[in-house]
């Protein structure tokens, strides 16, 4: 008896019975209303703050916001950041598929890739690029150790965009071949085997088995790789690589706006991270193929959910 | 008359050779050994069922067949040619990967686990090596599949991903997707140890039947009845070794070996 009471039965109510209509409700978070509450007052204060103070210039963010010489950086971005994203995967796909190859040779070639390009900040690699020439004043093709071949001065082969390109493809290929070499590694082994068991060939089971599932592993580290690119190539403004932010500093220099000038590169750059979002979840939509459960869920639906601070649990989340 | 004597000879010796042949084969893992020179014969359109405790290198034998792993010594013949070696002398050199691919791909394989390719409907799975790597149209290969999907009960479920299927489905997908490829031998290693127990039987029909229609099998099992009912022949494995093999109704119902029947009283 005394055992009952010390399992908790001790408040045992009367059972239910089967002419009562018992309903549940779920528990409610009121401490997460409050909080909800708090944050959207302190955030109503901040932007009548920044909306009434004279400093921000809103009518210099608005001219500059849509001016040919922004437009043109905002392109230049844009162009680097896909050039760079699609050299990066694809040596992060070659690097990736070198580490898990049988070859000794290629696995340690692809680690040192790794360690190097890892290793070293973006900064320094898109400098060292830019000033190629210090080291190799003429570069070209021909044949080791003879002086046979072509070249040309390397300022003109390697503009600032091409070394803007360099510096950030094989920066974000070293990072791509790990979040890469994570997508194939998340995959069974028992996958490869059944398809090897069939008959496919290590280059076809990586193509058609392997990469398609390791996809949802691999897409949304990729996404934010995307988007992190979007910002870190604003590096390339330090060797005058005439992305947004080397255009936004060149129009400062002149008119010295430079807090309304930054508003408008801050703005410009949130505007292409929501769009790569925005991608990125129609991307990992279609890479989720075969997940009944996980996709049935829209975009819409998930927004709302996520933007209702008082969302309350249901019992399937 | 000389030539067709002799070519009715080879023809007779091709259709006495053996579909499996396993000969004095080694296989180690670091420092453990866990397949100790073992024999066995399998016969064109025999069924062979492999019983033996946990551990015994069933799983691993069967692995061998189709040279998922590597054996130390000894050879395997699939229909007559080595597995996964070339012959030179007294030493057996290993195939390119292409070439062993294309060994692969006449031996069939049903795993405890299906392992269906997820991202692939029933019937995406099941084309998907004829049409890449047999090199079938796929329009061909999509009405075989069809036709297998039939044969396994799933007629009305080739658009279901392996996520959408039960674990009996799923192991009939997988089943199909193996004969898809017309293989010499069907390797079955536990197929139905992953599955509840209700679903057991359908998966067990569709085998049954294939027995039934003369598909060579070796199967791994722990359903004592499937190979007493089923089975040409069973191989008692222990420690590596083959303790026991003979007619289904002799080593099953009768066993010889000590250690045989106390496997035997301890499954059934
Ligand atoms: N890849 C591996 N690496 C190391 N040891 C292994 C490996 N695969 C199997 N083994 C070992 O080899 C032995 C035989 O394993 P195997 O899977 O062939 O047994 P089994 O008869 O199939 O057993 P079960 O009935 O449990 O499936 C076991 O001791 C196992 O631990
Ligand atoms: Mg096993």
């Amino acid at each position: 008896m005394t055992l009952n009471v010390a399992s908790g039965q001790g408040d045992a109510v009367a059972a239910p019975q089967e002419s009562e209509n018992l309903r549940t409700v779920p528990l409610r978070h009121y401490p997460q209303h409050v909080a909800a509450l708090i944050v959207l007052v302190v955030l109503a204060w901040l932007v009548s703050e920044l909306a009434t103070n004279p400093n921000m210039q809103w009518s210099q963010v608005v001219h500059f916001l849509t001016s040919p010489i922004i437009l043109q950086g905002v392109l230049t971005t844009i162009q680097l950041t896909v050039m760079c994203m699609i050299l990066g995967t694809f040596l992060g796909l070659v690097f990736a598929v070198m580490r898990m190859s049988d070859n000794r040779f290629l696995r340690t070639v692809s680690w040192y890739y790794v360690w190097f390009f890892r290793g070293t900040p973006v900064l320094v690699q898109l400098i060292f690029w830019y000033n190629l020439s210090l080291l190799f004043p003429r570069i070209g093709i021909g044949i080791p150790f003879t002086d046979i071949g072509v070249g040309a001065p390397t300022n003109s082969v390697v503009s600032p965009l091409l070394a803007s390109i360099l510096g950030l493809g094989l920066n974000v290929g070293a990072y791509m071949a790990e979040i890469v070499r994570g997508g194939i590694l998340a995959i069974d082994r028992g996958q490869s085997e059944a398809a090897a068991a069939l008959g496919m060939t290590r280059k076809r089971i990586m193509r058609r088995i392997v990469l398609p599932q390791a996809m949802r592993v691999i897409l949304p580290p990729t996404g934010n790789q995307f988007i992190d690119l979007l910002k870190a190539s604003s590096m390339v403004a330090f060797i005058a690589g005439g992305d947004l932010l080397t255009r936004t500093q060149q129009v400062y220099a002149m008119n010295f706006q430079v807090v309304p000038l930054l508003v408008v590169a801050s703005i410009w750059y949130l505007v292409l991270t929501s769009i790569a979002t925005f991608g990125q979840y129609f991307i990992e939509r279609h890479y989720g193929r075969g997940e009944a459960t996980r996709q049935a869920r829209t975009l819409g639906a998930q927004l709302r959910r996520n933007l209702k601070p008082w969302r309350i649990s249901k019992g399937n989340r | 008359m000389t030539t067709s004597t002799s070519s009715r000879e080879r023809v007779a010796e091709g259709a006495d050779r053996p579909a499996v042949e396993i000969v004095n084969v080694r296989k180690s893992f670091g420092d453990v050994e866990v397949i100790k020179g073992l024999s066995l014969r399998v016969a064109r359109g025999e069924v062979l069922c492999i019983i033996g405790p946990s551990g015994s290198g069933k799983s691993s034998l069967l692995r061998c067949v189709n040279h998922l792993e590597k054996i130390d010594f000894g050879a395997i013949l699939l229909d007559g040619s080595y597995v996964g070696y070339r012959r030179v002398g007294e030493t057996l050199h290993e195939m390119r990967l292409s070439a062993i691919a294309a060994q692969r791909a006449q031996v069939g394989m049903v795993f405890q686990r299906f392992h269906l390719f997820p991202h692939m409907t029933a019937l995406e799975n099941i084309i998907e090596a004829p049409v890449g790597v047999r090199k079938e149209s796929k329009a061909e290969a999509t009405a075989r599949a069809r036709a297998l999907l039939d044969r396994v009960g799933l007629a009305d479920r080739e658009g279901a991903y392996p996520g959408q299927l039960s674990g009996g489905q799923q192991q009939r997908v997988a089943i199909a997707r193996a004969l898809a490829m017309q293989p010499k031998v069907l390797l079955f290693d536990e197929p139905t140890s992953a599955l509840d127990p209700e679903l057991v039987g359908e998966v067990l029909t569709v085998m049954r039947s294939l027995a039934e229609e003369g598909q060579t099998m070796i199967v791994v099992t722990h359903e004592i009845g499937f190979a007493r009912e089923v089975a040409d022949r069973v191989v008692f494995m222990d420690d590596g070794q083959v303790v026991e093999e003979g007619l289904a109704s002799e080593v099953l119902e009768s066993p010889r070996e000590q250690r045989t029947r106390e496997f035997l009283g301890k499954v059934l």
